[in-house]
């Protein structure tokens, strides 16, 4: 206990005194937490739309009004041939072309019937996919509003549709941000706790230090532990303002106990932590460990389902997913903090995340070498 | 007979096909300044690493302090100190906190931690620059700081490698003396080193070339032998029979 309490000290002089980690850890997760929700938004705004008005009539000029005013589109061109409107598209000007016909009006009128055309730019596939069906369902709308006009009351005319009333639970205004800052908090503490702790001790390799370490008679676990345990107060630390800041800003007020939550974090920088030290031990140089820590950060990030639902990998990508310990930290926040779970709805997550810590200390105590 | 306290018997160390230490059996006895010479690549830090518990031999036996090297390698790090090649206190600590932490990871108790570090500082006459970090001292102060450390906990054996390396001629003077002190209390002092006039410091010294020992005396009983009246002559006759290139 002596001993570690000597270790605890010599690690907090040192993280105290390196500005600029201290800095790290204080301005990632404001800085990431502020910009990243902003940015990483699934929703598409600001397609780009050129038109091609061949029928210059009341119904066409309708029709304009309803597309700009939906606020999805900005027209970025206003054209008389499909020629000239294509040139925006292959200028990366327009990503969605619409045809208006000659004699749109009066084909719908007469004939009961008109076709548009759609063209869309599908190299950004996200906002080729939603800008069009942006533009169909504004279509469809019109359309339903032409019926109305011409034919009159479907109650004279009935017609059969169905009516469409959804209700979303849990994030009631499919709010992107509520959904996004939970994750990106997690994969902050994340990538912070598992960078420190690999870092920190291949340092003590590089310079040298370790050597004087090994000569003492101090036991494996107590130099284990002391190195573990500064990395989980400051990821707690990290974790507790990263909640306060998406409270402040985004206004997110966890549904469950906050209890729950740090239970799990606890527990969860054990594993993460564990994971760098095992990191350190193969390495030699802060470099090797950077680059291996950032390959499999990667993962952790793109497989994790922070940006992408697990549901929908191939089941191939769904297994590494299950070995992604980041995996079950995103679902635990998201469950806790928009559905208000409960200690015994997380608990296989609890389970599963214990696991990976005590697997990934033995085997970095184990690996962790005083005699080579 | 004196007491023995580090005794090898053809011990070495294989890396593969390249044999780094090659069966090199000697004795080392209590308070003794023993000193190993030889060139760069010669196997002296490789076999200080295996005296010290950093490295397993491939075979051959060994005890120090009374404890086998192979089971024993807790037991020995209690009973000795060491200071590497390169330079390994915490440059992002201060003079005292060096000396409280690894004090305090020795085991000694706030008492003695308090007296030992005042003591130190004193005697290294290091006052003023107690407070500083060590990363901004010189290297001469460092180096005289790190073998203080190493003994903080009153070893009986504490290997030094090239401690003097890049050193003014002064501060090494002044680590001798150092040497010296810690040999008086009875700490038998192992280093290695690339300064003949160091060497003749030394009580006895052995001369390795190519992971063999060459040479084992006292100087004198080696200019003797060697039919010269300097420790570089020695050396030189020694080391240019070596095959291996650095």
């Amino acid at each position: 206990m002596r001993i570690l309490r000597f270790l605890l000290l010599k690690e907090f002089s040192q993280i105290f005194r390196n500005k600029s980690i201290l800095a790290l850890i204080m301005v990632m997760p404001v800085m990431q937490l502020i910009i990243l929700p902003m940015a990483a938004d699934y929703e598409v705004k600001n397609i780009n739309l050129a038109i091609i008005d061949q029928d210059h009539s009341t119904y066409s000029q309708q029709l304009i009004t309803k597309i700009t005013s939906s606020g999805y589109f900005k027209l970025s061109g206003y054209d008389n041939s499909f020629h000239e409107a294509f040139q925006y598209i292959e200028s990366d000007k327009a990503d969605l072309i619409l045809e208006i016909p000659q004699n749109f009006e009066r084909n719908l009128i007469r004939e009961n019937k008109q076709h548009v055309f759609i063209a869309v730019n599908a190299i950004n596939g996200t906002k080729a996919n939603l800008g069009g069906a942006y533009l169909a369902g504004i279509l469809r709308n019109f359309n339903a509003d032409l019926r109305l006009k011409l034919i009159g009351n479907t109650k004279l005319n009935p017609s059969p549709t169905i009516e469409i009333t959804a209700s979303n639970w849990f994030n009631a205004y499919m709010n992107y941000k509520v959904f996004m800052v939970p994750g990106i908090l997690a994969i902050l503490v994340t990538m912070i706790g598992g960078f420190l702790s690999a870092l920190n001790i291949v340092k003590e390799k590089e310079v040298g230090t370790i050597e004087q370490i090994n000569v003492t008679p101090i036991k494996k676990y107590h130099f284990v532990l002391g190195k573990l345990i500064p990395f989980w107060i400051l990821g707690n630390v990290v974790f507790t303002i990263g909640l306060f800041i998406s409270w402040l800003i985004y206004g997110i007020v966890p549904l469950g106990n906050l209890s729950v939550l740090y239970v799990f974090i606890w527990v969860y920088l054990f594993a993460i932590l564990g994971f760098g030290l095992l990191i350190s031990t193969y390495c030699e140089t802060q470099q090797q460990a950077m680059f291996i820590m950032f390959f499999f950060m990667m993962l952790f990030i793109l497989m994790g389902g922070l940006f992408t639902s697990i549901d929908a990998m191939p089941s191939w990508a769904q297994v590494i997913a299950k070995f992604n310990p980041a995996t079950y930290f995103i679902e635990v926040m998201r469950m806790v903090i928009l559905k208000g779970s409960r200690l015994r709805d997380i608990l296989p997550h609890l389970i599963k995340v214990m696991l990976f810590a005590l697997v990934l200390n033995t085997w970095a105590i184990l690996n962790y070498k005083k005699t080579t | 007979m004196k007491e023995v306290v580090i005794q090898t018997e053809k011990l070495t160390k294989r890396f593969g096909d390249f044999i780094a230490t090659n069966e090199i059996t000697f004795d080392v006895t209590k308070g003794e300044i023993f000193g190993f010479l030889g060139a760069n690549g010669a196997g002296k830090t490789t076999a200080m690493r295996m005296l010290c518990g950093l490295s397993l031999p491939s075979s051959g036996k060994a005890t120090i302090a009374g404890f086998d090297i192979y089971k024993k390698t807790e037991e020995i790090k209690k009973n000795i100190g060491y200071m590497s090649q390169k330079f390994s206190l915490y440059e992002d600590l201060t003079v005292l906190e060096n000396i409280r932490f690894f004090g305090g990871i020795y085991g000694l108790s706030n008492a003695q931690l308090k007296s030992k570090s005042e003591a130190l500082v004193t005697e290294l006459g290091l006052d003023k620059e107690a407070k500083k970090l060590v990363g901004s001292l010189p290297l001469g102060w460092k180096q005289k700081l790190s073998f203080s450390v190493a003994i903080i906990h009153e070893p009986k054996i504490v290997f030094l490698d090239e401690p003097t390396g890049g050193v003014d001629p002064l501060t090494r003077r002044q680590f001798w003396d150092l040497i010296y002190k810690a040999s008086d209390k009875g700490i038998t002092i192992f280093v290695t080193t690339h300064y003949m006039d160091e060497a003749e410091y030394c009580n006895r010294i052995c001369i390795m070339v190519d992971g063999k020992i060459e040479a084992l005396d006292s100087p004198t009983n080696l200019k003797k032998v060697f039919n010269t009246n300097s420790m570089d002559d020695v050396f030189y006759q020694l080391a240019r029979g070596a095959k291996r290139k650095e």
